[in-house]
């Protein structure tokens, strides 16, 4: 039996006294494609803070392949495996679609060998092929700046996927997408599980139910159920939380 | 394609024999005086450089290059006191005698060696701004913090100069205009041709040296670390060492600049490490174009060179002029003059007076052209 790719172990954060994660376990083994939807407040990014090593928890531990998580740089645990996609989309605006992502697939990471060795061939295949898997090869030399916000989404997931993570992190991806949009990027997801890890936050329920996928319910710093999203669908205690509000408002 | 690029190359190398012919002749026809403005003001672009690097392409606005800038001039004139002052009583430099100082004191010692000078020129300002960046960009001050505390670095510096009357002749400075070198006055027309030749040589390397660094993914890495450097951590890059690599290589490059502007104004002194000094080494950057590295130099020039026609014409009003030109740059100019032009700005201003007609084009044809050709 394989342990566990990522093991969360009852995490709290604290921001004076009020506690963003309270006592919050999640397991996620290798290949695992899972969904952590909650309403607003409910600690989802505080959460990826946390595994990524941007917040560092009051309490609790983090393990990854085995290995605590807790204390390391950001950039370590980049390196380590762990690939984060922001909320809002976060790529380099000034540089070029391909450069982008040349500093994404570049390896090593290092100064050094950044001034000194060209992107070999495998590098430069493997650029191409993220632009044709997110569909930008007609963009390659336009500035990610000039992009629209969906194409923005997809460099940022094409850049997490060329840094060869074993477990992406994947923030509210199809904010402000158009449903045609959404739909392609939860195809996209789906299409990288399986070779990868991955973790989606969100709390748009038809990108969930596309998703087809393990759903984690996060209220109030901790997980409230889990389980598939029909049966999420039909808890009365997430109704009342989460899936209520959001008809009532419909 | 091949025709293009050979077309290219030979553009390239007018261009280059253009420049390599005009340095050689510029003492022709120079009168001496105005030479060695152009050589100062020459080797004030290595300084801009170095300002560009750390601040138009990194985006940390240093208010403290002064620092090093000074450091390198200091180095130089060391060296050339004391290769001039066997005729002074206990062979040390005169100045000493003035405060009743008979020995050397012991960190003048290494720098009777001229080796030894001309590497410390330019690498004990790159390792003090590499220790003081390392410390900063450790606690992850940026932004405006860190440039107060570049500023706060450079009156640290500029006070502690001031009052080393007995170390370092205090506010008097050192000066290297009456040292010899090679058997002659530094001072000397001869020397001073040769510093402008020097000077000119060493914007072109520098310039090619800046350029190798930024043209790849490190100068990427630079341009990412500006734009959002959170993405940059969480892409597996640790921002530290770049930022401490580029603003050491910066404080480098103002050692060599201080050194040259030393040699050919004659004198260093604490009034290096002045607080409008450093602001003014981001004017011409910001004026001549930030991310630019020509922009710099260019920059560095003609500001300075306008700087003493203007001076000699209307002595009170450059400071007008210059805040004027801040200000004008700042505002509708934000790329700096070589920024704007290359975003097709003249075209532009060309189009508004009515001069030349605007192209129809459609952007996104021309973008699926090029990545056909690409892919």
């Amino acid at each position: 039996m394989n342990s566990p790719l990522l093991e969360i172990k009852q995490i709290s954060v604290s921001f004076d006294g009020f506690l963003a994660l309270n006592d919050l376990n999640l397991v996620m083994n290798e290949g695992d494609l899972r969904a952590v939807i909650g309403p607003n407040g409910a600690g989802k990014t505080t959460f990826l803070d946390v595994i990524t090593g941007k917040v560092v928890p009051t309490k609790g531990d983090v393990m990854f392949k085995d290995k605590s998580l807790i204390g390391q740089k950001e950039y370590r645990i980049a390196r380590k495996g762990i690939g984060r996609k922001f909320q809002s989309p976060r790529i380099f605006k000034n540089l070029s679609v391909q450069e982008n992502l040349a500093l994404s697939v570049s390896r090593p990471k290092t100064p050094f060998s950044l001034l000194i060795n060209s992107l070999k061939v495998k590098q430069l295949d493997k650029i191409q092929h993220l632009m044709s898997i997110v569909n930008l090869q007609s963009k390659s030399n336009i500035k990610a700046g000039a992009l629209s916000h969906g194409q923005k989404q997809w460099l940022e997931i094409a850049m997490l996927v060329g840094q060869d993570p074993d477990l992406l992190l994947v923030d509210e991806p199809v904010a402000g997408l158009t449903d045609e949009e959404t739909d392609l990027t939860a195809d996209l997801l789906k299409s990288l599980a399986g070779d990868h890890t991955i973790l989606v936050i969100d709390h748009d329920m038809e990108f969930i139910r596309r998703l087809d996928c393990p759903v984690s319910v996060l209220h109030q710093g901790h997980i409230l159920k889990e389980g598939s999203m029909s049966q999420i669908e039909k808890d009365p205690l997430v109704i009342e939380i989460y899936l209520g509000q959001s008809e009532e408002e419909v | 394609m091949s025709i293009i690029s050979t077309k290219k190359n030979w553009i390239n190398l007018t261009i280059w024999v253009v420049i390599i012919a005009l340095i050689i002749a510029t003492p022709t026809f120079l009168p001496v005086f105005r030479l060695n403005l152009l050589g100062r003001y020459l080797s004030l672009a290595i300084v801009a450089l170095g300002v560009d690097l750390i601040w138009g392409f990194t985006g940390m606005l240093s208010l403290g290059q002064g620092i090093f800038f000074a450091l390198g001039g200091y180095c130089a004139a060391m060296f050339l006191q004391l290769n001039s002052s066997e005729g002074f009583p206990n062979g040390i430099p005169e100045f000493f005698g003035l405060y009743g100082i008979e020995k050397l004191p012991f960190f003048w010692e290494p720098f009777k060696n001229s080796i030894f000078t001309l590497i410390s020129i330019w690498l004990l300002p790159a390792i003090i701004a590499g220790l003081l960046g390392y410390l900063v960009f450790r606690n992850r001050i940026k932004g405006v913090y860190f440039s107060i505390l570049t500023q706060a670095a450079l009156l640290v510096f500029f006070n502690f100069f001031n009052g080393q009357q007995k170390l370092i002749n205090g506010t008097n400075g050192l000066k290297t205009d009456v040292t010899e070198l090679f058997g002659q006055m530094v001072g000397s027309e001869i020397m001073q041709r040769g510093f402008f030749w020097l000077t000119a040589i060493l914007v072109i390397f520098a310039w090619l040296f800046s350029r190798w660094i930024v043209r790849d993914r490190f100068g990427d890495i630079l341009i990412g670390i500006r734009d959002d450097e959170p993405r940059v951590r969480f892409t597996g890059y640790n921002p530290v060492v770049f930022k401490t690599i580029i603003f050491s290589i910066a404080g480098g490059l103002a050692g060599i600049s201080g050194a040259l502007y030393t040699v050919q104004s004659g004198i260093v002194s604490p009034q290096f490490m002045t607080v409008p000094f450093s602001i003014e080494m981001v004017i011409w950057v910001a004026v001549g174009g930030r991310g630019t590295l020509l922009g710099a130099i260019l920059g560095a020039v003609f500001i300075n060179y306008a700087k003493s026609l203007v001076s000699e014409a209307l002595p009170a009003s450059w400071m007008f002029i210059q805040g004027g030109l801040f200000i004008f740059v700042v505002t509708a100019l934000p790329e700096g003059v070589l920024g704007w032009i290359r975003r097709g700005g003249l075209k532009e201003l060309l189009y508004l007076i009515g001069i030349n007609k605007k192209l129809k084009t459609y952007p996104s044809l021309e973008v699926n052209e090029q990545g056909e050709v690409k892919s």
